[in-house]
């Protein structure tokens, strides 16, 4: 009988330090991208940030509503042409409870003014000047959006150029 | 699993080779050879008594010395063919795609075989961790498998051993004795006096010293796995950052992986040794250089938001003013921020000239901010000049649109709407470096004048808590290093055989000449039988000569 509990807790013993191991590699692997990185359906980081007439946007303002959060820069030919389609849907789709948000990286309010009168955009468009909040959503490419729903989850990250037809689908799958 | 029971009455588990109790062979093999083995002193090891389940099976896997040296092999290998073309950290890209073409534009068809196999991230690579986990596993699991046999049966072991085992000693050597009790006596006295401890039992003695150093390897492997526990430590949030961050003077900026704090730069100074300073230490070398640093600061404030705070938000609190220098990093929070790299001279302002083409003359200068330039600028004489639009980095005109390619003003190009009393509705121009476009001919052009410039900060944002950590495995390790290799584990048994003759053996796990040269130093003073070194070719020899003198 002794020799089959020393058995049994051998066995025990080995399996939660082998377990313990191979967790601890398993974790190193997963935990590789040092960064912090946001995921599909972690709480998108509330800021404030103020737009070029000198209102403050903060996230948590919209809540209950879904958020199309766009992070663009003048000079990044994609963001460019997906900002038409972007005003034709935020037309669209304002009554219905989706808005957009669009953050300019760091760049001069006479760039973002010129660019926004060229345009013709007429949602919001605030700049990230200290670049902090590029730093909270750790944004590398431009453009990149953020698909944040009514409680401000986010549902999907886009980190290239959309279509119309993509940008209607994704801020109806954010509609609330 | 059977026990294997000795002639002494022990019961031995299995795969014991030299019994726990007396010493006597237990296997074929240790009776038939002529020495014996002493690793591990014959104990069982862990892995070979219990073989049972897919668990167990797994544990003998890493349990084995030879699985352990190959996958140091394997990680040694792994790391030297992530040698041969540099690591993804030191190429210029930023995208996968741009990584893979830049492997295969440079080393061709091995550059893209290196970038698939994943050897250009290999620190990151899932396959390389795995190895060195599997090698820590490894580690651990041979040390338990053998530590623990080896402690018990160091510490139970009797100092009378059976006759066969002394036998079987590489020291071995027995002989008559005129008063075997007075030379016992005399040995222990020397023993003792050589710093062995001393064991006595019915007519034998065991001296034994620096047993301790038989734990090096043990004390080297914990302080291996602490430090590669601290390795580990660096994926979880909070441990460890490593992060860089370009900063020009004036600007603010929020520091990479340190949420919540803001860094100002004020200004950025490089400092060169003068002729006159340099004379004494560098002259000699200033005349052959040229140019030798003497410094470089960087000159920040360090702001926080205030609890609560959020990204972005204009409220700050001011921290603390320093002056960041090579060596002398800004610290806070377990922060240090370091002085690394610099850019000289990017634009920041041009100054510009608005003229009348046909008489030169000036109607007043104005100067545009090129990284928060302003719309208007009013000049003498009701003239005004408005910026329509501005390119930073000017790239060519496409799609009949002037292009800017990134937001850094390496190459700026402005459309200027020059408003005069001569011309009211204004005239249109686009002025870009070396180049000026009108759409129709103007009467009014703007001339550059002049610019001014401004450094730009390479800091590293650093933060690691696992440091210590890293140091006491470090230390650990070496305590374990000199512990093993400057101690010796020496045992000395001395016994009195059935016939009134005297048996010694020795064995230690290293320096069998301190050995030898103690155990002469004992039998001089106890008049002990000459013994030999069964594996000291050379000493055998010897003797058999002297025999034949």
């Amino acid at each position: 009988m002794a020799k089959a509990g020393q058995k049994k807790t051998r066995l025990i013993i080995r399996t939660i330090v082998l377990l313990l191991l191979v967790s601890a590699v398993v974790y190193t692997i997963a935990s590789k991208d040092k960064v912090k990185v946001l995921a599909v359906g972690d709480k998108a980081p509330d800021f404030e940030l103020v737009d070029l007439e000198g209102n403050k946007h903060r996230l948590s303002d919209y809540k209950g509503e879904g958020v199309f959060l766009n992070f663009w820069g003048t000079w990044c030919g994609p963001c460019k042409k997906e900002m038409p389609y972007m005003e034709n849907q935020h037309k669209a789709f304002e009554e219905k409870g989706v808005k957009i948000l669009a953050v300019n990286i760091a760049e001069s309010n006479l760039k973002v003014e010129t660019f926004r009168d060229q345009y013709g955009l007429t949602f919001p468009i605030v700049i990230d000047k200290d670049k902090s909040v590029k730093e909270a959503y750790n944004i590398v490419p431009l453009p990149t959006t953020f698909l944040i729903n009514k409680d401000g989850r986010i549902e999907k990250i886009i980190t290239r150029e959309m279509s119309e037809k993509e940008i209607i689908s994704l801020m109806e799958s954010i509609q609330p | 699993m059977s026990k294997i029971k000795c002639q002494c009455g022990h019961d031995n588990p299995f795969g014991t080779v030299l019994c726990e109790r007396c010493g006597r062979p237990q296997t074929e093999e240790a009776k038939e050879s002529k020495l014996v083995d002493m690793r591990y002193e014959g104990a069982a090891r862990r892995s070979q008594t219990y073989k049972r389940s897919i668990i167990d099976k797994i544990w003998n896997f890493f349990s084995s010395v030879k699985i352990g040296i190959s996958i140091i092999v394997a990680v040694l290998a792994t790391a030297a063919i992530g040698t041969i073309f540099p690591q993804k950290l030191y190429v210029a890209a930023s995208t996968e795609a741009e990584y893979a073409a830049y492997y295969e534009r440079l080393y061709g068809l091995a550059g893209t075989i290196y970038y698939k196999l994943g050897f250009h991230d290999m620190y990151n690579s899932w396959w390389f961790i795995t190895l060195v986990g599997m090698l820590g596993t490894s580690i651990i699991i041979a040390s338990v498998d053998r530590v623990i046999p080896l402690y018990k049966s160091l510490k139970k072991q009797r100092t009378k051993r059976h006759p066969s085992f002394m036998k079987k000693q590489r020291i071995y050597g027995e002989g008559l004795s005129e008063d075997p009790e007075a030379a016992l006596i005399k040995a222990e006295e020397k023993l003792k006096e050589l710093r062995y401890n001393v064991k006595i039992e019915d007519g034998a003695i065991l001296a034994e010293k620096n047993r301790f150093s038989r734990w090096g390897p043990y004390v080297n492997h914990l302080g291996l796995i602490i430090f590669l526990f601290g390795i580990l430590l660096r994926g979880i949030p909070g441990f460890y950052v490593d992060e860089t961050m370009w900063i020009r003077e004036g600007e603010t900026r929020s520091i990479p992986g340190a949420e919540g704090y803001y860094l100002e730069s004020k200004e950025f100074i490089m400092e060169n040794y003068t002729k006159e300073e340099a004379d004494e230490v560098f002259g000699d070398a200033l005349e052959r250089v040229g140019m030798i640093a003497k410094n470089y600061q960087t000159d920040v404030a360090l702001f926080q938001t205030p609890e609560g705070g959020l990204p972005g938000s204009d409220q700050m609190d001011f921290v603390k003013d320093y002056s960041i220098i090579v060596n002398k990093p800004l610290k806070f929070d377990g922060f240090n921020v370091f002085q690394m790299d610099f850019r000289l001279d990017e634009l920041k302002s041009m100054t510009f000239q608005l003229t009348e083409k046909a008489t030169e003359s000036s109607l007043g200068e104005f100067t545009v901010d090129l990284t928060n330039p302003g719309r208007e600028y009013e000049l003498d004489n009701g003239a005004r000049v408005i910026l329509s639009d501005y390119y930073p980095d000017y790239d060519g005109v496409k799609d009949g649109e002037p292009v800017s390619k990134s937001p850094i003003p390496n190459n700026p190009a402005f459309i200027f709407k020059m408003v005069t009393p001569a011309k009211p509705e204004g005239e249109m121009s686009f002025v870009a470096i070396k180049q000026t476009l009108e759409t129709e001919v103007n009467d009014y052009k703007v001339k550059f004048i002049s610019a001014e410039t401004r450094d730009i900060s390479g800091l590293t944002v650093r933060k690691d808590k696992t440091l210590y950590l890293l140091l006491l495995g470090g230390i650990i390790f070496m305590i374990g290093v000199s512990q093993g290799a400057y101690w010796n584990h020496r045992r000395i048994w001395i016994q009195k055989g059935s016939n009134g003759e005297l048996l010694i053996a020795g064995h230690t796990n290293k320096n069998w000449f301190s050995l030898k040269k103690e155990l002469d130093q004992v039998k001089d003073v106890a008049n002990l039988p000459s013994y030999e070194d069964r594996q000291d070719k050379e000493s055998i020899l010897q003797d058999k000569e002297v025999d034949k003198v």
